[in-house]
């Protein structure tokens, strides 16, 4: 396992935000993180990056407890893509060379320059590597920061909301480089989700976060009317379609509420 | 530009051209510190400043070295500590709109001085060609506005300690201590003396020709390490541009380098401060323009900037000292004359 979440537990002040949160992740899977609003999503992808110092419970990345690494050996280990991230004027290039940090102590070196451009052939950004960020497109965008994460070399890719920001072509084309990346480069990817359909059609796996414990986890059979009904608090039909499981919210009558 | 070609090489020139650029700023500062060693009440060929510079007993020796030399150094020197300030405390405060003269560290100072002037006597008013007035004791008046600036610093820093280290509270912390200090010294005026009161006004006027050499050994000195620090950090100054929590899964401890880059730039400008008078707006334009031409990389941006704070206060002065001749405009007026539409045109800038 190369990422293993052992009884974490984590506070706002008085405010209990996760509850013994337990869950792995195999190399090469992609797993979405699913839940309500507050339901502790994005607070877990900070606990699991060590951005917020969780109280009590274990991580362990590459069976090596993040407790006992340092800032830099967490951020050589895994890549954070956050839910959004600032523009300015800087290249394309640079902005990707910038997943480098972990790694370089002042002087890029030729290694680092390659590895840059690899990535950005990668993500088909290459055209785009002398502009400066700000003249860029939401999708571009964060294509690039994804492209900075990448560069980090992670074992574990973590991505708040991804494709929230995006329109549907985008969505499509950046959960395609999320699924290719994870399986081609045993990259073991946790992606918090709101599009419970996007997640259904990319995820290996799924957890379900309900007022900060795992409801349930697994596979797409998890994702049931049951589930979603106590999850969500929403009436849903699951049919399958090609093969794929979707998820339509019953039609319901506005005033009834 | 083609990138899909070998992109080392294509790296390599891209980095060769940003340092082209900082070649010609050295090279604009040179022309610069020509054109300033020759500008001055005296008029001196430059055959005569040439000899003086080798033979300390020619004549205008004593002007080039005693006055001419001594005042553009300290415009470089000032310049290059503004130009950095500026780059640093614009990134850990994440404001573009952040510099020592917008933290109060310029207001905490300018209360130290006129502490100094009217409780502690330290200053009167005498006339003089270059400057009209004369500190009686000029040390006193400098270490009480490196206090004064210094404990607002302190007070911002321990605040944000205390609450949390956001670029938020820092700056309502400045803004809080900017008008604390600027009631303090208003408070300390309306019971003064008419020349205490004129002494501490004139204090405020921003003057590189205060200097004499003993402060710009001091500037340099606190200059020197304070530059080598911020771009030993050029790249955790790169990550925080990119966000918070970019820089946090990067590896970078953004409060450590928020609260460090916070202390050592308030220091400098601290010093600068207490040495010359309030210099407003290089620190807030030469960051504002580099960021522009070269972008936000700070390997480069960090030293470019601190070159163009150093030419921009080294020609406003030379500006000063030659639009009104034989009178000497403060450097202060020219900087801010020109910043302040600048200051405007980022305001206006933003809003888009």
């Amino acid at each position: 396992m190369v990422l293993s979440v052992h009884k974490v537990e984590f506070s706002y002040g008085k405010v209990k935000v996760l509850a013994d949160v337990n869950f792995k992740v195999q190399s090469g899977d992609l797993v979405s993180i699913l839940g309500v609003n507050g339901s502790g999503k994005s607070t877990l992808m900070k606990c699991i990056n060590r951005i917020l110092k969780f109280e009590s419970g274990v991580i362990l990345v590459d069976d090596e407890d993040i407790k006992n690494m340092k800032d830099v050996e967490i951020a050589q280990k895994m890549g954070y893509v956050p839910q959004t991230s600032e523009t300015g004027f800087i290249t394309v290039f640079d902005a990707v060379l910038l997943g480098r940090k972990p790694y370089i102590k002042w002087d890029v070196s030729r290694e680092d320059v390659k590895l840059t451009k690899r990535v950005l052939d990668l993500m088909d950004l290459e055209k785009y590597a002398l502009r400066y960020i700000n003249e860029l497109s939401g999708g571009e965008l964060q294509k690039v920061v994804i492209a900075r994460a990448l560069v980090q070399q992670p074992k574990v890719l973590l991505l708040d909301e991804p494709t929230s920001d995006l329109d549907l072509k985008n969505q499509l084309e950046v959960m395609n480089i999320i699924k290719k990346i994870s399986r081609n480069h045993k990259i073991a990817s946790v992606v918090v989700m709101h599009d419970i359909n996007l997640a259904l059609r990319y995820s290996d796996k799924f957890i379900m976060l309900k007022e900060g414990e795992v409801f349930t986890a697994g596979g797409k059979e998890v994702v049931t009317p049951e589930t979603i009904k106590e999850v969500y608090g929403v009436d849903v039909h699951v049919r399958s379609f090609e093969g794929t499981p979707i998820v339509i919210p019953k039609s319901q009558n506005i005033d009834e509420n | 530009m083609n990138f899909k070609d070998e992109s080392v090489a294509v790296y390599e020139a891209y980095i060769r051209k940003k340092l082209i650029l900082c070649f010609v700023l050295v090279l604009a500062i040179l022309i610069s510190v020509i054109m300033s060693i020759k500008v001055g009440a005296a008029d001196l060929s430059f055959t005569q400043i040439i000899t003086a510079l080798f033979n300390r007993n020619a004549v205008g020796a004593g002007i080039i070295w005693n006055i001419r030399i001594p005042r553009l150094l300290a415009a470089i020197v000032a310049g290059c500590c503004m130009g950095m300030e500026g780059v640093v405390m614009q990134c850990v405060l994440r404001n573009p709109l952040a510099s020592p003269y917008t933290m109060g560290i310029s207001q905490g100072a300018a209360f130290g001085a006129a502490f100094a002037i009217i409780v502690l006597g330290a200053g009167t008013v005498s006339v003089m060609q270059a400057d009209a007035v004369v500190v009686n004791n000029p040390y006193i008046t400098v270490v009480a506005a490196f206090l004064g600036s210094l404990i607002g610093v302190l007070a911002i820093l321990l605040i944000a300690r205390v609450r949390s280290v956001t670029p938020e509270v820092m700056i309502l912390g400045g803004v809080a201590m900017s008008a604390l200090f600027s009631a303090g010294t208003m408070f300390l005026q309306y019971f003064a003396s008419d020349t205490q009161v004129a002494a501490s006004v004139f204090w405020t006027f921003g003057d590189v020709g205060r200097a004499v050499w003993n402060d710009v050994w001091v500037m340099l000195a606190l200059m020197v390490p304070a530059l080598l620090y911020f771009m030993y950090h050029a790249w955790d100054y790169n990550s925080l541009e990119s966000g918070e929590e970019t820089a946090k899964g990067l590896g970078v401890n953004t409060d450590h380098i928020r609260i460090w880059g916070m202390l050592i730039s308030s220091f400098t400008a601290a010093v600068t401060v207490a040495f010359l008078g309030v210099i407003g707006f290089v620190g807030l334009i030469a960051p504002h323009i580099m960021r522009r031409v070269i972008g936000t990389d700070h390997r480069f941006l960090i030293p470019t900037s601190a070159m163009l704070g150093a030419l921009i206060l080294l020609v406003s002065d030379t500006v000063a000292r030659s639009i009104m001749a034989p009178i000497v405009l403060p450097v202060g007026i020219i900087t801010s004359f020109l910043g302040a539409p600048l200051f405007l045109y980022i305001i206006m800038k933003m809003g888009r």
